[in-house]
């Protein structure tokens, strides 16, 4: 006799024992705790903190240890968490060219004011692997490279601009405050505009809007350009670097040029109404990139370079770029360009960057789907015995071979 | 109708029950005065999309999200809440959102339809008919109908506003011209009004004649897509068809195994390798009250004396076609 499928509320508490239980592993070993995680997997902490929409790396990485290392469900609790956090008010926006430059590179020129700065960087490793770290050793691999690591600062002969950057010891560690001496580091792309290659970045004349909030509004389409950065630095990683490798591939009409990319502590102002003027609330890592693209111009514009921009929390090299590429990609239109290709196309890619809905709408296949399932089983057997029926008559069958011979 | 919304909005949120650390509930109450007045726009227009400030909930999207965020904003501390998914109140995701509302907002649970003021569904009305007092909120994966037909949402909002179904009709026109018949069993769609065309959320085509002419408040949330719709009650919902192809609901040769119903929507059950199956009603609660009533499998017309409840898809289905009869008429 059938039993209705009855106790889901004790499978779900035993489910959720047996995810904790499974998350903790050997208890032999010891448990991983969230200030390791902030501390050594620091580049994990920081896709959690982008697309969860918070610039907090405890609560990402706490994120990350519940989830165990997931990090697509690691941005979802730090989101759900996100959501219910009360608004105070909305900083000043941050200026970036102020930046305390932890690393700085232009793929357009060779030298510019300020200089580059390799920093810390994956870049230019040989993917060995370092078995040094497997016997929770020091990394051998890396140690040559500290002997000689002036911070990273590209000595190249043209660089007199590099003669005031002051030289670290090698034990200078990335959270040494970068010297107040370093002269300005104005954008690479400003530098174009002198010469009017570049589009301005605003019109003349054109103020600040307050842009508008995603999380507080649906977006309507077509989007303003503030509102397709915020979705997209909020987007999946992964899937906005195969839709910026796919807009490089032949997909979209992108031959860019890495601008600049800059990565370093920007300070975060705040002005409180009872107070008037902006006082400093802290300081944030964020990396940006701005992407120099082509544009042929058209009968009212002379042909000049684009940009396309990128910005994201922490150390986010991949997602910055990532943001630029696809960013540019969807001005397409504003720009008079042919859309031709979903990497153009603003309700292709922007309604489907988020990977909280991404994974919620994919996963919810797994939920029941009884009734439809039951609805297209009896529509299918109607169908059926209706075809069987007609080709049960002594006119022409094709329809019952043709099913045969599938 | 809007005094029965304006009542359930206008109970005071509170800060006492409910989960430590968050609200009643547990949206704010700003989220929630975007959304009750998102819900008031929905309510105003019956079947038309009103776009919202979704909030991310802590549940994934496709979950429910939006149902739980249009239950979150009308309930009360008064409520008692009834949370079923393909009709039953005790599959998984169904618990946990019923749970998820006992812990925050502290609320009365239960299983019984008759008991509830809130039911929070997926994919099914229930088969007991719905008072006025009542509020169904449906949760919607996908809100937009011609979604399959036009993916872009500024050429949809478009086909709205000059309430251009055209393409529609040819789809369904297209189905009877392959098939002999319309061949969508679920998410079929409605018109609600006479104006919009209104998806129903993925419930089966028949559940749709009980949507039509309905004493209870009907409010649909799709989390993800940011979008509220309503059908205030006693709203004309009828389903789209042709004259010489109506509209019709799904049937059954067999009956309920447990409580014997033949007029409810009934689930398959595989019984064994050999394939052999049997068929229980997909309402739990309904047939756990036919079953206290005395109706059994073996004995379908129930006990002396005692009458079946009135059955609400059966007389709804009269509706259809009186509603169209009646426009015929002059």
């Amino acid at each position: 006799m059938y039993v209705a499928v009855k106790g889901g509320e004790k499978a779900i508490d035993n489910a959720h024992a047996l995810m904790r239980e499974q998350r903790r592993g050997d208890t032999a070993i010891a448990e991983l705790s969230v200030e390791q995680i902030k501390q050594q997997l620091p580049l994990a902490v920081d896709r959690v903190m982008n697309e969860g929409s918070v610039y907090d790396p405890e609560l990402a990485a706490l994120a990350l240890k519940q989830a165990s290392g997931d990090s697509v469900e690691a941005i979802f609790l730090l989101r759900a968490y996100r959501t219910t956090l009360p608004r105070f008010g909305y900083s000043e926006p941050v200026d970036t060219e102020q930046m305390q430059i932890e690393r700085r590179i232009s793929g357009t020129f060779k030298d510019l004011p300020g200089g580059q700065v390799l920093g810390s960087t994956y870049d230019y490793t040989h993917r060995l692997l370092d078995f040094a770290l497997l016997a929770e050793g020091d990394s051998a691999l890396s140690e040559p490279e500290q002997a000689s690591n002036n911070m990273g600062v590209l000595q190249s002969d043209l660089s007199a601009n590099n003669v005031g950057v002051p030289q670290f010891p090698s034990e200078a560690r990335t959270e040494t405050k970068t010297s107040d001496k370093l002269e300005a580091c104005p954008r690479v792309l400003e530098l174009l505009n002198q010469e009017g290659l570049i589009e301005q970045s605003r019109a003349d004349g054109e103020e600040d809007i307050t842009p508008r909030d995603l999380t507080r509004q649906p977006v309507n389409y077509p989007a303003e350009r503030a509102v397709r950065l915020q979705n997209l630095i909020r987007g999946d990683e992964g899937f906005l670097l195969s839709l910026s490798y796919a807009s490089m591939r032949g997909y979209g009409d992108s031959h860019p040029f890495a601008g600049e990319m800059r990565s370093g502590l920007v300070s975060v102002e705040l002005v409180p109404e009872e107070l008037g003027f902006p006082i400093e609330i802290g300081e944030v890592m964020l990396t940006e990139c701005e992407m120099v693209n082509q544009f042929h111009g058209s009968k009212d514009q002379p042909p000049q370079f684009t940009r396309g921009y990128g910005i994201a929390m922490g150390r986010a090299e991949r997602k910055a770029m990532s943001v630029a590429l696809v960013e540019r990609a969807l001005r397409a239109e504003e720009l008079g360009e042919a859309v031709n290709y979903p990497t153009q196309d603003q309700e292709f890619v922007l309604s489907h960057t988020d990977c909280v809905s991404a994974n919620g709408f994919v996963s919810h296949l797994k939920l029941p789907h009884y009734v439809d399932f039951q609805s297209e089983l009896e529509m299918i057997r109607r169908l059926r015995k209706a075809a069987s029926e007609a080709s049960a008559q002594p006119s022409e069958d094709k329809a019952d071979t043709a099913g045969e011979k599938i | 109708m809007s005094s029965q919304l304006s009542s359930q909005l206008n109970k005071p949120a509170t800060q006492t029950a409910g989960a430590e650390g968050y609200n009643f509930a547990y949206l704010d109450e700003q989220s929630k005065r975007m959304l009750r007045r998102a819900m008031l726009k929905a309510v105003a227009i019956p079947g038309y999309q009103v776009p919202f400030g979704g909030r991310e909930m802590p549940l994934p999207h496709g979950w429910g999200t939006g149902g739980m965020q249009l239950t979150a904003t009308v309930i009360g501390e008064a409520d008692t809440l009834k949370v079923i998914d393909q009709g039953a109140d005790d599959t998984t995701n169904a618990v946990s959102i019923r749970r998820f509302f006992a812990k925050t907002a502290g609320v009365e649970t239960t299983e019984h339809t008759a008991d509830a003021s809130l039911i929070q569904t997926r994919h099914r009305i229930p088969e007991r008919q719905l008072r006025n007092d009542q509020i169904l909120i449906y949760q919607v994966p996908i809100p937009e109908p011609l979604r399959f037909i036009e993916p872009r949402e500024t050429e949809t909002r478009k086909m709205h506003a000059l309430r251009e179904y055209g393409a529609m009709q040819v789809k369904l026109y297209e189905d009877v011209a392959r098939f002999g018949h319309i061949a969508t069993s679920y998410d079929y769609p409605v018109m609600v009004n006479d104006r919009y065309m209104m998806d129903p959320s993925p419930i089966p085509k028949f559940d749709n004649p009980k949507m039509n002419q309905m004493p209870a408040l009907q409010l649909f949330g799709a989390g993800f897509e940011k979008r509220i719709y309503a059908v205030p009650p006693y709203t004309k919902v009828m389903s789209l068809d042709f004259d010489d192809y109506p509209f019709e609901v799904q049937s059954w040769e067999e009956s309920c195994s447990i409580c014997g119903s033949d007029h409810s929507f009934l689930d398959e059950v595989i019984m064994d390798d050999a394939g052999n199956k049997m068929f229980v009603c997909s309402d739990t609660d309904y047939c756990r009250e036919r079953v206290e009533q005395g109706f059994t499998a073996e004995n379908p017309e129930g006990q002396q004396g005692l009458t079946p409840e009135p059955n609400q898809s059966q007389q709804e289905r009269k509706t259809q076609d009186d509603t169209k009869a009646e426009e015929m008429a002059p």
